[in-house]
């Protein structure tokens, strides 16, 4: 009990400093006791707010629905061509079926920032850097999402079910979609989540792909204000405030869709 | 019980009925499946990593001082430069050390806190569990900003610490970029460890009580061997985690005039890469991915056969 006490403060202190810190003017963050918050909080919060969002033409608003539109739209079409290959992986005999799988694995094993650089090389071959496309496209693929499909559909979707489909005449494709899917869903949340948080994440293929601020999703973007600071100091109170900002949309996701993770992730590790 | 479970021991697909519908359709759907990720795969990771090994092969040739540079075949050119690169090589050193370092601790924590979770005798589970795994929300970049914040001297609540060490200097900076990663996926790897404890049948437990075992006896002669498993699948990605260290360090370039510009391997290919130097830059990933590949399967395979015996 005093290990997790312990622990709690180390694991939420940066959070909460976060918290506290964005409430204060730039002169306050020095000047006011770090950890907790000053007479005029609430105030001072608002008002931070709203720079973050006038600074530079409402740079960070785009910046926010950038990294929505990247993770939010890349893990949702990903999720589901990873459900699909997985699916036909887990409940189908073919031919090459071992060697398709075979390289999925190997797949999981080289790291989506090994492939920054060839990405980047193979887009500029064709004038996409400094797109969307440039970012969007690549993170649509998640072996990862595959491995996990074909684990959680071998389990969770009896073959019975499947030749009962069959035999009422339903499509392969439309039993899929109605039925599979449905018995699916935990998982599909799972690899939903893990695809969202890894495409946020990801640093190394904006930095690389794109030049264009306004492209930028926010990771990128903050990044690119806090080394700015050494020149222009106002922008170290919007970075301690964005910082703050652009966490809460994982930590709403993660606490909302909390019931589906918590099953669905033991599963991968299990198996 | 192996962690990426083999194709062989996978349960049987569907028989493929010939009576109830013929297996043409079937294998149309097949292909209809397994395409879109086909497609995206062979563009945007088979296709790559080709066209940087066929990149990594050439060199700039110029004619003349001031001629048009013009790329054409080298051979092993660009990998001969790799192997003289001692920074680069430092650099792989130095991650190689952050992770034999971190990689145990972590784990290590995320084992302690997992099986402290499932004890009977700790309450508050959920909040726990909620308070361990928040970290796992924050970004690399966004975590680097904000424990860059509370190293500096100047700004952190712990002054009392950060101006008397330097913990953004050449010495700890490592260990301070450690730290960050084990705060950010720490949690992560326990929920891992975590939820393969609770699929262990309890009536195991009860057995091992009848016949007088402790609750830490339980926890080390039968709870952790049973989740060896997963601890593998998290050391796996911890160690192709470490390999790949770049939004940490490159972030508090800022704060730290400790880390410079090749200070781990993927800092070094994107330093290359903006010269530009993009035949050498694919070397580097080159070498870098193999050696990632390689590292990752050895453990794998090593840590399976012990397993299994």
């Amino acid at each position: 009990m005093l290990i997790m006490g312990v622990f709690t403060l180390y694991f939420l202190t940066p959070i909460w400093w976060l918290l506290t810190t964005s409430t204060k003017t730039g002169g306050e963050i020095t000047s006011t006791a770090p950890l907790w918050f000053t007479g005029n909080s609430a105030g001072t919060f608002f008002a931070n707010l709203g720079r973050l969002f006038s600074y530079g033409d409402g740079l960070f608003g785009r910046w926010l629905l950038n990294s929505a539109l990247y993770a939010g739209v890349g893990a949702l079409i990903g999720t589901i061509i990873a459900a699909m290959c997985g699916y036909a992986l887990a409940k189908y005999e073919f031919r090459g079926r071992e060697a398709i799988f075979n390289i999925v694995l190997s797949g999981v094993l080289v790291p989506a920032t090994a492939l920054a650089l060839p990405l980047f090389l193979i887009f500029s071959r064709v004038d996409l850097t400094n797109t969307m496309w440039a970012v969007f496209l690549p993170s649509l693929v998640s072996p990862f999402g595959v491995y996990l499909a074909r684990i959680y559909a071998a389990a969770s979707v009896p073959n019975e079910l499947l030749e009962a489909a069959r035999l009422d005449g339903s499509g392969e494709i439309r039993t899929f979609f109605t039925v599979s899917t449905r018995l699916m869903a935990p998982a599909l949340v799972t690899i939903f989540l893990f695809q969202f948080v890894a495409i946020w994440n990801n640093f190394f293929l904006p930095l690389i792909m794109l030049r264009d601020q306004v492209l930028f999703p926010v990771t990128l973007g903050l990044y690119a204000w806090n080394s700015q600071i050494s020149q222009i100091p106002e922008l170290r109170s919007l970075v301690i405030v964005g910082a703050l900002v652009s966490i809460l949309p994982l930590i709403i996701a993660f606490l909302a869709l909390q019931r589906f993770w918590s099953s669905g992730l033991g599963a991968g590790g299990v198996k | 019980m192996s962690v990426l479970s083999t194709p062989a021991e996978a349960p049987k697909a569907a028989p493929v009925s010939r009576r109830t519908r013929s297996s043409g359709a079937q294998r149309r759907a097949v292909a209809l499946f397994i395409a879109p990720f086909a497609i995206l795969f062979l563009a945007f990771y088979a296709i790559p990593i080709v066209y940087a090994v066929v990149q990594s092969l050439l060199t700039v040739e110029r004619e003349g001082t001031f001629g048009r540079p013009r790329q054409v075949f080298g051979g092993f050119v660009q990998y001969e430069q790799v192997f003289q690169n001692t920074a680069f090589w430092e650099s792989v050193g130095r991650v190689l050390l952050f992770g034999v370092v971190q990689v145990p601790i972590m784990l290590g924590l995320a084992l302690l806190f997992a099986l402290l979770l499932d004890s009977p005798l700790l309450k508050g589970k959920k909040f726990f569990r909620l308070a361990f795994f928040a970290p796992y929300a924050v970004p690399g970049v966004i975590a680097a900003i904000m424990w860059g914040f509370l190293y500096s001297p100047s700004l952190s609540p712990f002054g009392a610490v950060t101006s008397n060490v330097d913990l953004l200097g050449g010495n700890l900076v490592l260990w301070a970029i450690a730290n960050i990663v084990t705060w950010v996926y720490v949690g992560y790897n326990m929920l891992i460890i975590y939820s393969s404890l609770l699929a262990i049948p309890t009536e195991i437990y009860e057995a091992a009580r009848l016949d007088g075992a402790s609750n830490i006896q339980i926890a080390w002669r039968i709870k952790i061997p049973l989740v060896i498993p997963a601890i593998i699948l998290t050391a796996v990605f911890s160690i192709i985690g470490t390999l790949q260290l770049l939004a940490e360090p490159q972030t508090l370039r800022s704060f730290s005039s400790a880390i410079n510009s090749t200070f781990t391997p993927n800092l070094a290919v994107y330093t290359t890469a903006s010269v530009p130097n993009y035949n050498l830059a694919a070397a580097f990933s080159v070498v870098l991915a193999l050696a990632t590949f390689i590292l990752s399967f050895v453990f794998l395979k090593s840590t399976q056969r012990k397993v299994t015996q």
